[in-house]
Parts: structure tokens; sequence; C-alpha cells
């Protein structure tokens, strides 16, 4: 477990690199280099189609696609340049800054909430329970599953006459049952439980490598000099397990931006477009209404968050370890 | 001192009436799937089935055209199975070249590959697609092979990297020695050496594409090599709310990944946890 926690740490400075590229006193992850040039094992050109494919999957398609964001174009036939007007066009239109909302309230909900539950679980499973490897396996469960297929679940469970509201009436609560889904305020907060719900397991498992690499003897120690159970949380295993906040929080943000499949699944983007996000607008802007231009402008919107929220995520976990 | 108290046992007990709360959502699942036609209208959504019916599952895995199941699972196997081959023979290789090399290009292209993990597919998506339906490879199967190895080749890659620059030279020194070649060595010693990196990097990306419903229903949505999601997607969006139906078809769509799931439990946990770090 300790090493799988070290190569974590590695990743981070590795992101952060790219980041800052110029940056003395760094350490190499790689052995002191050998002789200089020519490789003594492998072709170099073993490389080369692996390099290809993310470079024109990637880099090329990607490319072309910012390129299309400042077009017009239907996807078929002509096109002309429009400069901004796609994206002057997003920021006027009330459905794309829901959509942009949204992705936001998704995103750092689903982190925060996720993260928090599952370095709770972590941690209550992390020392002394005989059971911790079945019930990590059950937590984990959901991680593995289709987002798609476990969002129809909770379709019906937020059902109008679904287990929720009927659990609801049997405790006296009519009131509170509603139609869920069908719900302009409550739509987007279905689809967070599911976000959260999916992602507590994966968190979970990232702190319980990071909690497997903290020493007892230091929360003995801290326990002995008279730490509060708090005070033991906060000032010993909370600073050990930077790296480990740094992974799950980055991951986590990084595919939160993302969601579709389970708005799909559960609301399609309604009611009302209350749930629409960046991802489900680029896939219905390109896809079902065939306007590639705009689409593509909301897809680098998109890309353009996700970059700099990568960066910036890096940059703060990574700065903050390095007080130590 | 974290001896086994009556405080502990407490702890454990919540924690797996946590857990079968937080799991509740599958007893939905199952017993509603059981339900006939009938009784799934009539009987209450908390109460399990009065007598199970299989019947569902018989109408889910017998749909045809746009909801073809069947041809969904096995479209979904050979995509998901082609995609992890290719993974681990190109990433292995570059990524053994990315370790291995000291020249400052290997550096930069490595660099190029973090990145790529992080980028998201939607901006990309468009242009492939119009690629694709020009080379008139939506709708097949091996052009989205092609695209999932694309995806994923930078996360595989990254793991396998990771992975060569523990390992030291040593067994490839003596092998030289014994005159093997370096494809020799790189298939023969190298690679088996790897069998974690490939257990994690099969596992992760396996995983992603097999639960992959963005991409695949762009650009297969509609054809016959349609995967698993998209069908049980086209199949769901033509049911009104036949819970028990719908119910089938997502259990269906399970029962591959969660068998393999509970038999490599330990395999999966440990990919995500040391694997993902991009």
């Amino acid at each position: 477990m300790s090493t799988t926690f070290r190569a974590g740490e590695v990743a981070a400075t590795e992101t952060e690199r790219v980041v800052l590229p110029r940056r003395a006193g760094r350490r190499h992850p790689v052995p002191a280099p050998r002789r200089k040039g020519l490789l003594k094992f492998g072709y170099w050109w073993w490389a080369l189609p692996g390099i290809l494919f993310v470079v024109g999957i990637h880099y090329v398609a990607t490319s072309i696609g910012g390129f299309f964001s400042f077009t017009n174009w239907t996807g078929i036939g002509a096109f002309e340049l429009v400069g901004l007007d796609n994206f002057v066009r997003i920021f006027q239109d009330p459905t794309k800054l829901g959509a942009l909302w949204n992705t936001l309230f998704l995103a750092f909900g689903s982190v925060i909430l996720s993260n928090i539950l599952g370095l709770g679980v972590a941690l209550g499973l992390n020392r002394g329970l005989k059971s911790r490897y079945i019930l990590r396996t059950l937590f984990f469960m959901p991680v593995v599953l289709s987002p798609l297929a476990t969002s129809y679940i909770w379709k019906f469970i937020f059902d109008f006459n679904g287990p929720l509201n009927l659990i609801l009436r049997g405790l006296g609560l009519d009131t509170v049952a509603r139609a869920w889904i069908a719900d302009p305020t409550w739509a987007i907060w279905t689809i967070l439980v599911v976000l959260v719900w999916q992602n507590i397991g994966f968190a979970m498992v990232i702190y319980m490598a990071g909690l497997a690499a903290v020493p007892v003897e230091i929360e003995e120690a801290a326990a002995i000099d008279g730490a509060s159970l708090w005070q033991r949380f906060w000032h010993v295993t909370l600073p050990s397990i930077r790296p480990a906040v740094a992974i799950a929080t980055t991951l986590g943000l990084v595919n939160g931006l993302r969601v579709f499949d389970q708005i799909m699944a559960l609301t399609g983007g309604g009611p009302a477009a209350a749930t629409e996000t960046l991802a489900t607008q680029v896939y219905k802007q390109s896809f079902a209404l065939g306007n590639f231009g705009y689409g593509a402008a909301l897809a680098l919107l998109l890309t353009l968050i996700i970059l700099a929220f990568a960066v910036v995520q890096q940059r703060v976990t990574a700065g903050r370890s390095k007080e130590d | 001192m974290f001896r086994y108290t009556k405080l502990t046992g407490l702890r454990e007990f919540l924690f797996w009436v946590a857990a079968l709360v937080f799991l509740l959502p599958f007893y939905f699942l199952v017993t509603t799937a059981l339900k006939s036609d009938r009784e799934v209208i009539t009987s209450s959504t908390l109460a399990p089935p009065t007598a199970p019916d299989f019947g569902n599952f018989v109408k889910v895995l017998t749909a045809t055209g746009n909801s073809n199941v069947v041809m969904g699972l096995i479209n979904s196997i050979i995509i998901t199975a082609g995609s992890i081959v290719l993974l681990v023979l190109l990433g292995s290789l570059t990524g053994y070249v990315i370790a291995r090399s000291t020249r400052r290009w290997s550096r930069v292209v490595y660099y190029l590959f973090l990145v790529a993990i992080v980028l998201p597919t939607q901006l990309g998506t468009v242009p492939l697609y119009i690629g694709a339906r020009a080379l008139g490879l939506t709708g097949s199967a091996w052009g989205m092979i092609v695209l999932y190895t694309g995806m994923l080749l930078p996360l595989s890659i990254f793991l396998y990297a990771g992975f060569f620059r523990g390992l030291g030279t040593e067994y490839e020194e003596a092998a030289t020695i014994d005159g093997a070649s370096r494809t020799q060595i790189f298939f023969r010693i190298v690679l088996p050496l790897m069998s974690p990196a490939t257990g994690t990097v099969a596992i992760l990306a396996g995983l992603i594409v097999w639960n992959d419903f963005f991409t695949s229903l762009i650009f297969l949505g509609g054809s016959a090599n349609q995967t698993l999601p998209v069908a049980m997607y086209y199949y769901i969006g033509s049911l009104v709310s036949a819970w028990n139906q719908i119910f089938a078809i997502v259990i269906v769509s399970m029962i591959p990944i969660l068998a393999f799931y509970l038999f490599a439990q330990k395999r999966f946990i440990q990919g995500f946890a040391g694997g993902l770090k991009g």
C-alpha cells in the first residue's frame, strides 16, 4: 500500500511540473541518467504508434474542434469564420448560462460531499474493524457500475410513486413528497445525490490507501500527549494524507465537470432545461441540432474550464503540502 | 492501543447499517425486476414480489432492432476486449521507450500524454465524428476500438511509464549478455514482469470503455454495432415507466461487470487506489 501511495505523490509533482516548468531543486523520479543518448533497450520507434495515436486523437482533433468554435459550420457544406459570435451567444443565452452554473454546481457539490463522506468511511474502516474488507467492497461497488444503469435505479427511487415518496408519506411527511425529477428546483439535487452516491467509494479507496501509509506510532504519540480525536485528525492525519486529497479532489472535479450520463438517464436536461450541463448542451447542439460550430464553442468552454481547474487544483494542493 | 473494544463493535455495527442503506437501491432493482406487469402497478414499490416472475428477462433478451440487448452485450465485449489488447500493446511499448529514454524529447512527449489525460473528449469529438463519417467508420466496431485506444492511450502510457521506472535494468542487462534481442527482451522478460501494470491498465481502461455512453452514443447510435449502454438507453427510451422491464435490462447490463468485480475485487480496488492518479 505504501508504494502505491508514493506513486501518487510522484504524480502530483509531475502534473505540477507541467504547470511550473522551470523550478530549481525538483527531483526527477527517474534514476540518475545513464549514458546520454541512445536507448540501451528497445527502439525509439516503438513509441511512434502511441505518439501518433495520442497526437491525432487528442491534440489534432481538439485543435480542429477549437477552430470550428469560431465558425458557423453546420456539419455539411460551406462555413464562414464568425469570430467570437458563438461565445457572445453563449453568454447571452440564459439556458447556456444555466448549464454553466449547473456544471459547476454539480462538480463542486459532488466533489465536496463525496470526499467528506468518503474520508469519513475510510477513517471509520481504517482501524480495527474485522469486516472492513467486506465493507470496503460493498461501498466501492457503485464505482464499477455504469453511471447510466445506476441512474435508472435512482430515477425509480425519485419517481412520484417511488420508494422515497412512499417512505416519506409513511412517516407522515406528505407535504415533502413530490415529483422530484419533474420539479425544476429539486431535479438538480437528485442528480447531485446520484453523483455523490456513486463517487463515495472512489474517494474512500483513495483515502484508505493514503491512511494505510500513516504510521500508527505518530497517532499514538499524539494521543499520549493528550491530543483529542479531532486534534489528532486535524494536525496528524489530515496533513499526512494531503497527496490523497489532491488526487481524489482533482479527479473528482475533472469527472464532475464532464457529467453527462446521469443527466441523460434521469432528466434528459429537463424540466425546462433546469438540469442542462455543458456536456449535455454540447451533445444536443452538435449532434441533435447539427450546430457544429456552436457546439464546438461550448465544448471549448468546457475544455478551458476543466484545464483551468485541474491546474489551479494542483497548484493549491501541491503548494499546501510544500509548507510542511 | 487499537484493541477491539465494545466501541469498535458498535462502530462495526453502525457501518453495516450504513452499508445496507447505501446499497438499498439494489434491493429495489432486484425486487422490481422480478415483478409481473400487473404486480408492478398494484403492489407497493417497497414490497418484494409475491411470486418471482422472470418474464421480464425473457422479454429483454429477445428484444430486436435498436433495443437488441444481446447484440449490445456482444458488441461491448468485442469493443472492450479489442481496446484493451491495443492499449496494453501500444501503451507498454510507448511507456517503455519513454521511461527508458534519457533524451529530452521523451520528457516532452511524457508531458504531452499527461495533459491529454485531463483533456476532455467533447471538443475533439466533433472533428473526429466528421472524420469518421467521411471515412465510413461511424457505426463500426473497428472504428470504436481505434477511437477508444486513442482516447485512453495517455492513461495507459502514463501507468506503464510509472511502473517501468520502478523496474531496474538488471533483467535487461542479464538477457543482453545471454544474447537475447531487444524484441525478445521486451516481450519475453520485461512485459511479463509488468503484469501488475497490465492488470491495472486492463481494469481501468476496460471499465471506462465498458461503461462509456457519450462516445458510443455519438458514433454507434442507431447502428447494428451499438454497445450495451446505447442499446439500454434506446430500449428504456421506448418504455414508459415499465419499471420491471427497465430493471431487467439494467440487471442484465450489470451482471458481467459485477461478476467480474466480485471475482477480482482486490485487483479492482488496488487498480483504482494505485493507478488513478493522472
